[in-house]
């Protein structure tokens, strides 16, 4: 009988596969959020073993805030021309153009708040009735109380209250006119899990995500790639540092950590002696303890 | 992770050789379940330093004088807030051994529907009680809900035994209480752990004050639980969930049946019905995106070809031809209502039951089950959220389903209300 057992990454993209084949066969017109990050990327890897041999029925919609790493776009530009699939780009400089979002200011101003606007403005645009995230639950405490199939009313808002159950592998994916649902079919991976699997299947990152040398400066104890789109303080040295990213989010918010991971290996072995969570360099859940629930019952990723 | 002379590569494909246990917690406001949770992820080393610090600056603002492991499992602003659990949160840590799921959920009266739903996909159910009290109804009725969900193994952890001076005697006779009360239940496999959550005995580590308990730890009993034989691998099913026809060139006349098997072991040129048609024919091969496989069994996701053209779609089954499910349009099942809007006399439903969709209605309640007694009321039949009963169903199509004590899968469904699209009640087929 021990023969019939799968290992846990095998249990996970099974799991995986059976979500985003429910979302085909429930959605009218389902959509992937692609962020060039890898827990999207891993998203993706896993739609086109859902599909097989057929492409992925899904197009990929990208929220652009315009404060990008130029390797994240080269990367998706590339893959989603190697998927054959539709690429939608929401733009938040549009949002701000158009007056429907205003840009922050000061210092740490960013542009990921704004994103929602974008987000629901496009899923509104598109008429899309689900959008497939890489979201896990492990992340962040507000997402610990996800659900796989998440209900989002007509303005775009989770109400973590007021969520479907659950049970077994049955999903329900019904909803009104105007609403949507949000599906994350990593919801029970965690940061280790989306590295192993990268592993195994030896899947192409950015290069990001490995060890290479970039100038940085040191603000709130992470180290910030120098970009056009931040202000340097006259007390912040620039200076050149051998780091690597764990997330990717806006250039403006993501910090790097030091490391001479340069290979999918290296980089497993790293993320298991880790001291902190993958998150703890992003600026955007550091603002109060509940950044993240704040931003997600707004109708964020 | 310590064997440094290893290359690499084989280092990092260590961490891909472990088994998944999905698990889920159970217990009281005040009996330490999130302590226990805090101290299993801490004592695993599966807390980040940020999120220690965290915990750590919550202490000192709470005012408490050592670092409160429960607030290692803190979720929303209103539970922070109040000091409760409102939904089911899904932790997850990792042993060189196993990775673990924990759905830990709230304990009070009013969150039934919150432990059917972690119960329903657990491999194992962890039950606390509180040494100082013994089993009292909370306990009954989570063992009540594990055993009505078919939860496969249960531990029951007496917990603060350092409250009650490590006492032998005490574990004893709440174990003989426990298995008194157990004895009226479906529950095969259960174990008993002594443990005191709030200093680490028998969670991880073994205890030096109880060096007349000789079982396992709490942790060691989690990573060595056979869990090898939950899945039915007897009774093949594959509930279709959409057609795969790809149009291209290159397979132009592909036309694969994608889906989850449900359970047993499939293999290319088994005879296969499929249903409700019951048209026969065999399977051509089965297909993934890393190549056709030898023999699939559940819980895996693969495309299956059959030799014959036959009409097949969502909602179909393909199961073995000497060992086919039952066709049922009258269909007993019990019930549990998780929304706050009971049910109508006669009302009608949207069933949900593997990948197919059907309408029903509720010919009849025929008792509500009480949680802490299992006294069967048949006079009182007024249903509402977290009540549990058993009720006899009339669908438009019939269900190719399983008992639940058989299968799961085939023999669990939802009801979602038609005006509403929530769902209002988690059956199991009787």
């Amino acid at each position: 009988m021990s023969s019939y057992n799968l290992t846990h990454i095998k249990e996970l993209e099974a799991e995986a596969i059976y979500i985003l084949r429910e979302v085909f066969a429930q959605f009218e017109n389902p959509a992937i959020l692609f962020s060039g990050g890898k827990d999207s990327i891993c998203v993706a890897h896993l739609a086109r073993k859902a599909f097989f041999p057929a492409k992925i029925p899904f197009p990929f919609v990208h929220v652009d805030t315009g404060h990008n790493f130029p390797e994240t776009i080269e990367f998706r530009n590339n893959y989603v021309e190697e998927l054959g699939v539709k690429l939608i780009v929401g733009s938040v400089q549009k949002s701000i153009d158009d007056g429907a979002a205003a840009e922050e200011k000061g210092k740490n101003a960013s542009r990921n708040a704004i994103q929602t606007v974008t987000l629901l403005d496009t899923i509104e645009e598109h008429g899309f009735d689900a959008c497939i995230g890489g979201a896990r639950r492990d992340e962040e405490k507000a997402r610990a109380k996800e659900r796989f199939f998440s209900h989002r009313d007509e303005f775009g808002q989770w109400d973590p209250k007021n969520q479907r159950p659950e049970l077994w592998n049955i999903f329900n994916g019904r909803c009104h006119q105007g609403e949507n649902f949000r599906v994350f079919p990593l919801s029970n991976w965690t940061e280790m899990d989306v590295w192993q699997y990268i592993l195994s299947e030896n899947m192409s990152l950015p290069s990001l995500y490995f060890a290479h040398d970039r100038k940085v400066i040191r603000r709130s104890n992470t180290w910030l790639p120098v970009s056009e789109f931040i202000t340097i303080a006259d007390d912040e040295e620039v200076v050149t540092k051998r780091i690597r990213f764990r997330t990717l989010g806006d250039i403006t918010i993501t910090g790097g950590d030091e490391s001479d991971a340069d290979t999918l290996e290296k980089i497993v072995d790293e993320v298991a002696a880790a001291r902190q969570t993958e998150r703890g360099n992003r600026e955007d859940d550091k603002r109060s303890e509940t950044s993240m629930e704040d931003r997600k019952k707004q109708g964020y990723f | 992770m310590s064997n440094n002379s290893q290359e690499p590569r084989a280092k990092a494909n260590s961490y891909l050789d472990m088994e998944l246990l999905r698990f889920t917690t159970a217990g009281s406001v005040d009996d330490g379940k999130s302590t226990l949770i805090g101290r299993l992820l801490f004592d695993s080393k599966s807390i980040f330093q940020d999120q220690m610090d965290q915990v750590a600056i919550s202490s000192e603002r709470k005012g408490l004088e050592h670092t409160d492991l429960a607030l290692l499992t803190d979720g929303l602003k209103d539970e922070r807030e109040q000091g409760i659990t409102i939904d089911v949160a899904y932790r997850y840590f990792a042993t060189p051994k196993r990775k673990f799921i924990i759905a830990d959920t709230p304990g009070h009266i009013q969150y039934t529907r919150n432990m059917v739903t972690g119960a329903s996909t657990a491999n194992c159910a962890l039950l606390l009680v509180d040494a100082r009290k013994g089993v009292i109804e909370q306990t009954q009725r989570h063992s009540i809900i594990a055993s009505l969900l078919k939860i496969p193994h249960v531990i029951v952890c007496i917990n603060k035994m350092d409250l009650v001076d490590y006492s032998e005697e005490t574990f004893e006779q709440i174990k003989e209480d426990y298995e008194a009360f157990a004895s009226k239940l479906e529950v095969k496999d259960v174990r008993f752990i002594p443990i005191s959550a709030l200093n680490g005995d028998n969670v991880v580590n073994r205890s030096e004050n109880m060096s007349w308990y000789e079982g396992s730890t709490l942790l060691y009993t989690l990573e060595n639980i056979h869990i090898g034989s939950d899945y039915n691998h007897i009774d093949c099913r594959f509930p279709v969930q959409t057609v795969i026809r790809p149009k291209n060139d290159r397979y132009h006349d592909y036309r694969g049946y994608a889906g989850r098997i449900a359970s047993g072991v499939f293999k290319p040129g088994d005879e296969v019905t499929v249903m409700p048609s019951g048209f026969s024919s065999k399977i051509k091969s089965i297909d993934t995106y890393d190549g056709e496989l030898e023999e699939a069994f559940a819980p895996m996701s693969v495309t299956i070809q059959l030799e014959d053209e036959i009409d097949i779609g969502r909602g179909d089954m393909i199961v073995r031809t000497g060992n086919k499910p039952q066709m049922l349009q009258d269909i007993e099942v019990m019930l549990c209502w998780l929304n706050v809007k009971g049910p109508k006399p006669r009302a009608k439903y949207i069933l949900r039951h593997t990948t197919a969709e059907v309408k029903t209605m509720i010919q009849e309640i025929t008792y509500k089950l009480d949680i802490s007694t299992l006294h069967r009321n048949e006079e009182d039949k007024d249903v509402t959220a977290n009540d549990i009963c058993k009720v006899k169903l009339r669908t438009t199509k019939p269900l190719l389903a399983d008992a639940y004590r058989k299968n799961r899968i085939t023999g669990s469904l939802i009801l979602v209300d038609e005006a509403t699209n929530e769902t209002v009640a988690a059956g199991m087929i009787v």
